[in-house]
């Protein structure tokens, strides 16, 4: 078991950056995921640290032992791809067992960890078969199996879930929350979607564009985003953002509306208010034309836009609630439930 | 296409069977005349149906002089120079086709592109070509009259190399980095996951290179001038052309027949992995 520690990491291609200084600790036994849009860079930064990327400048740790040079099997990881990797020629077995071959572990050692671990997984009976063999979440398991065999100090996961049905995504993220926790091994997992990092995460570091943007728990993202960017990708649906001017107190946004709030900014800022906090409120200041809204059972999103001009609006109300499209409707928000960031630099201003 | 209608059934029955029976004559009619004596094979019309002397001929041919009264090389021995050269220069080619595509698509060294277009240049230059520098060449390394001789000219290949080329990038790179996480170096890559990985592909090209190994004419004539040396292919001309006499049709026969043998065992043996090779595309 180990911890890491990422300084000052820089990723180039020729003279394009794409990571940028990003830095972060992760402690022993914790599972961190790497969040952020298609591109930002997720994949690279995993990669680095598994060192299938070399890294341009900075450091990586595992444990007190600096691995920027070491070769991905001297750096004592495991990693779980998208695509699996499977080798296709080999069994379940021959798969589990080739790394623990290459290190000239003992011949019953090996059955017996391969044994194990397809315990652990329920995947004994799929042993003798070849990968082709298996459906989708029996390969998964594999894959997850022959990162576990080798007993690792990480577990690097890069979009392990992204290639199965909705239904088995959920399945297989509850069993890799409990494999880790009962392994304890220190795990890095890479997705792009939210709710996957906001559910698996002890923490989460969301990137974007190759900057870190918040590196925290997923209830601090939530409630205390730091910029404008997190505050919209964390949530679902995501944060409503009006343009406001804040004076004294006081924030006025929209056609002559205002709001109090508790924050000291002054000038130009984005005032943030997630769709599930607003309150439906005949007397509150936030009105909205409704465009329509959509049912979903347990909750009603009403889509819409802030009267008088043509920023885009939802609320999220409980329950099933009727609203006529062109019709106008009321909302109040606690004080404690905005969020301000400021205008220009997006970052969140704070009490 | 999948039709069900019994006239175009019966019809392209008829199709095949008729393209059958045109390749296959040729072929008969070798048989046949490999099973009579001499002298029937000079008489027109040539025989239609197998004669009775097949074993004499057959031990005259693979054991004796071949054809009497010239002093060549018995066939087994001429089938047997023709399996070294087309084993040598299947096995040859192959090997160094595998590892130098592994070297282009694997390795990032200097000129890799450059090497890969000089490779690809020696497309344009079959032996033919170059058949004088080359047998100067081998005449100079003392290869003339050697199975060496016979096989490494036409060892280097450009289609193999590019073939396999096609092959590796065609293995998703996850695989190499899943091998690097696992601890398996170049060497090891290379055996345990590309080679069972292109096994069919291997086969393929193992089937095609040894029928033109085998069927190599011009060059095996140009280097071998001792009678033991000789392969098959190429007797078979000089038998014709052999004695003032008129050609011996039943050993000459007998002996195509012969010929044909490995080629057909090897196209047999590997039929399934041949059309795997061919068309099977993921990996
Ligand atoms: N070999 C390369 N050469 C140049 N640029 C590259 C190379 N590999 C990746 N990039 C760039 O680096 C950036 C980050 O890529 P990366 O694969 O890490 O994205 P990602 O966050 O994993 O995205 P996704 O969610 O789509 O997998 C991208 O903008 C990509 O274009
Ligand atoms: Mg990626």
């Amino acid at each position: 078991m180990a911890s890491i520690t990422m300084k000052d990491l820089v990723k180039a291609y020729g003279n394009v950056e794409v990571l940028h200084h990003v830095a972060g600790e992760i402690e022993d036994g914790e599972l961190i995921v790497i969040v952020g849009p298609s591109g930002c860079g997720k994949s690279t930064l995993l990669r680095m640290i598994a060192g299938l990327e070399t890294i341009t400048s900075g450091d990586v740790k595992i444990g007190d032992k600096i691995v920027n040079d070491l070769e991905p099997a001297e750096r004592d990881i495991a990693m779980v791809f998208q695509n699996y990797a499977l080798y296709p020629h080999m069994s379940v077995r021959e798969n589990m067992a080739y790394g623990l071959k290459i290190r000239k572990i003992a011949k019953d050692e090996i059955e017996q960890r391969v044994q194990e671990a397809a315990d652990i997984l329920e995947i004994r009976e799929y042993l003798d078969r070849k990968p082709r063999q298996l459906s989708g979440g029996q390969r998964q398991r594999v894959a997850m199996g022959r990162a576990i065999v080798r007993n690792p100090q990480v577990f690097l996961f890069d979009e392990p879930l992204s290639n199965l049905d909705a239904k088995l995504r959920v399945q297989m993220r509850l069993e890799i929350r409990k494999l880790q926790q009962r392994l304890g091994v220190t795990s890095i997992y890479v997705t792009h979607d939210q709710v996957e990092a906001m559910t698996l995460g002890d923490r989460l570091m969301v990137l974007n564009g190759g900057y870190v943007e918040q590196f925290g728990t997923p209830i601090e993202l939530y409630n205390r985003p730091a910029t404008l960017f997190v505050a919209g990708f964390i949530g679902s649906p995501s944060m409503n953002f009006l343009p406001a001017t804040a004076d004294s107190g006081i924030l006025k946004f929209g056609k002559a509306a205002s709001i109090p709030s508790a924050n000291h900014a002054a000038g130009a800022v984005t005032l943030g208010i997630r769709p599930e906090h607003l309150v439906h409120d005949d007397a509150g200041p936030i009105k909205i034309t409704v465009q329509m809204s959509e049912h979903l059972g347990a909750n009603t999103l009403i889509h819409g836009v802030l009267e008088g001009t043509d920023t885009d609006f939802v609320a999220s109300m409980l329950g099933h609630v009727t609203a006529d499209p062109g019709s106008t409707m009321s909302f109040s928000a606690l004080t404690e439930n905005l969020h301000i960031f400021d205008a220009a630099s997006g970052k969140r201003i704070e009490g | 296409m999948i039709e069900n209608r019994p006239v175009l059934n019966i019809a392209s029955h008829a199709v095949l069977i008729i393209g059958i029976v045109i390749v296959a004559l040729p072929i008969w009619i070798t048989f046949v005349a490999a099973t009579h004596d001499p002298v029937r094979m000079t008489q027109a019309p040539i025989p239609m149906l197998p004669g009775g002397h097949f074993w004499e001929n057959f031990t005259q041919t693979l054991f004796g002089g071949g054809l009497s009264g010239t002093e060549s090389a018995p066939v087994w021995r001429m089938l047997l120079n023709s399996l070294m050269m087309a084993l040598m220069i299947s096995f040859g080619k192959i090997a160094i086709s595998l590892l130098s595509a592994f070297a282009i698509v694997y390795f990032k060294f200097p000129f890799r592109m450059g090497f890969f277009w000089l490779i690809f240049i020696t497309l344009m230059l079959p032996v033919e070509v170059r058949i004088l520098p080359t047998f100067e060449v081998v005449a100079d390394l003392g290869m003339l009259n050697s199975y060496w001789g016979l096989s490494i000219p036409l060892i280097a290949s450009a289609t193999a190399t590019f073939m396999f080329r096609q092959v590796f990038l065609t293995i998703p790179d996850e695989m190499l980095e899943s091998a690097r996480i696992d601890g398996a170096g170049p060497l090891r890559f290379f055996w345990d996951i590309l080679i069972p990985l292109s096994r069919t592909n291997i086969a393929a090209l193992f089937v095609i290179l040894f029928i033109y190994g085998w069927n190599q004419y011009l060059w095996p004539l140009l280097i071998t001038t001792e009678t033991d040396m000789t392969t098959i292919v190429m007797s078979i001309k000089q038998m014709l052309e052999a004695a003032e006499q008129s050609p011996q049709w039943n050993i000459i026969m007998m002996t195509a027949l012969l010929a044909m043998i490995p080629p057909v065992f090897v196209v047999v043996a590997m039929q399934r992995l041949f059309v795997q090779g061919l068309t099977e595309t993921d990996k």
